[in-house]
């Protein structure tokens, strides 16, 4: 059974594992794959047309989904492997264990922002960036850019306060827990993280960076908590509604699950605590 | 049936998408500044100012297209236009822009954080690219 772990709580081996799994999965071409899908969503999500990955209700099954592909994927090569999380929300400096260069190695140098430490190093020649927006290569962070710093605790309790998992216009002016979550409004958490951590992370070809995969594991995490906290709200919206996924829609590219099929995660996997 | 519009294409099975690295930059012109803007909410973007400077030496442009709220697109699946009424290049090349339900812009280098208008993305573009180009956008 897959565990999801804090990734401070990771052993060496674990890191290890995982870092060796996303190497060989960058080597084989898959890893872009993923990147490639992510870019396409996020372009052709639009606030007033068909919306399935970003700026929509789907935005929380949708990443579950695709990090479950994405795990699956790290498991073919080595079935010990799960996606870790990242709670931003205590480490949040770029001195926390994440960054140390056994990891995902650290922010990136001053003047063109290049990583120059860790697996994902351009000198590692193992993690050329290939689906890209500009003509760099190479592995981009800037980490604590942004004109604020992460959210806090208070700020993420705040959010899965909200009883209501989202509302019309169901996009990215909407209230309600799934939009404050995102960061189209509010004090905004998961939008403010991309910001944070700077480099491709910013753009549409975001999990270029694996630190991708850490951030939505904590968002997926805290839908996880939110439900826990809410019982009786769930997704919305249930009935059909134009250029917006509800309950029963099949979402792309998958078009054979839905975001009911996405509500509990434990046949999937769980979380550590 | 309409011509494919550029959302038809992003929504192809994504892995048979074009990475955008390895796109030509002709098909550009296939998938941006044709269709309208599905926005009927906010003030057209035909309202807003062209502008053409240079910052931090590189010419940044930015024009209405003229084309916002004027045929077809409104929503429906395939039929979503992309064009948000507005175009911003980077030393000429088309740097990818939307437009949210506020009025606010993003960009596909700043896709997580809004900018109040297309000036304002196209200089936090270039501040972000450290002198780098724009691959041509293109996806397919």
């Amino acid at each position: 059974m897959t565990v999801r772990k804090n990734q401070a709580d990771l052993t060496r081996a674990e890191k290890r594992r995982f870092v060796a799994a996303l190497l060989e999965l960058k080597r084989s071409g898959r890893y872009d794959e993923f990147v490639d899908i992510h870019n396409g969503f996020i372009m052709g999500d639009t606030d007033h047309g068909e919306r399935v990955g970003h700026r929509s209700p789907s935005f929380l099954p949708w990443h579950r989904r695709f990090l479950i592909d994405f795990e699956r994927r790290l498991q073919e090569v080595d079935p010990s492997v799960a996606l870790p999380y990242w709670d931003w929300t205590v480490d949040r400096t770029p001195t926390a264990s994440l960054w140390a260069a056994d990891f995902l190695g650290g922010t990136g140098r001053t003047g063109d922002g290049k990583v120059m430490d860790g697996a994902f190093a351009e000198t590692s020649g193992s993690w050329s960036i290939n689906i890209r927006v500009d003509q760099r290569p190479f592995l981009r962070r800037a980490l604590g850019s942004g004109r604020r710093g992460l959210p806090t605790r208070a700020e993420v309790d705040a959010v899965l306060a909200m009883p209501v998992y989202d509302a019309s216009p169901w996009n990215s002016a909407s209230s309600g827990f799934r939009n404050n979550l995102e960061g189209w409004r509010g004090a905004d958490l998961h939008n403010r993280v991309h910001v944070w951590v700077g480099g491709q992370m910013t753009t549409g070809v975001s999990p270029n960076d694996p630190v991708f995969w850490l951030h939505h594991a904590f968002v997926d995490k805290l839908w996880a908590d939110w439900q826990a906290r809410h019982p009786r709200s769930s997704y919305l919206p249930v009935e059909p509604t134009r250029n917006v996924v509800a309950l029963n829609d099949t979402m792309r590219p998958w078009n054979d699950v839905t975001p009911a099929d996405m509500l509990d995660h434990t046949p999937y996997y769980t979380y550590d605590g | 049936m309409p011509q494919a519009s550029r959302r038809t294409v992003i929504g192809v099975t994504a892995g048979a998408l074009a990475g955008l690295a390895a796109a030509g930059p002709s098909a550009l012109a296939a998938g941006l500044g044709r269709a309208a803007s599905a926005d009927g909410h906010r003030p057209p973007a035909t309202d807003l100012k062209p502008f053409d400077e240079v910052y931090r030496g590189r010419r940044i442009q930015g024009a209405p297209t003229g084309t916002a709220g004027h045929h077809g697109a409104h929503g429906g699946h395939g039929g979503q236009a992309h064009d948000f009424g507005y175009r911003v290049t980077v030393d000429g090349e088309e740097l990818h822009v939307m437009r949210n339900a506020d009025g606010s812009w993003i960009s596909v280098v700043n896709h997580y954080e809004t900018y109040a208008e297309p000036r304002a993305l196209a200089r936090a573009a270039v501040v972000e690219l450290q002198g780098a180009a724009l691959v041509p956008l293109a996806l397919a």
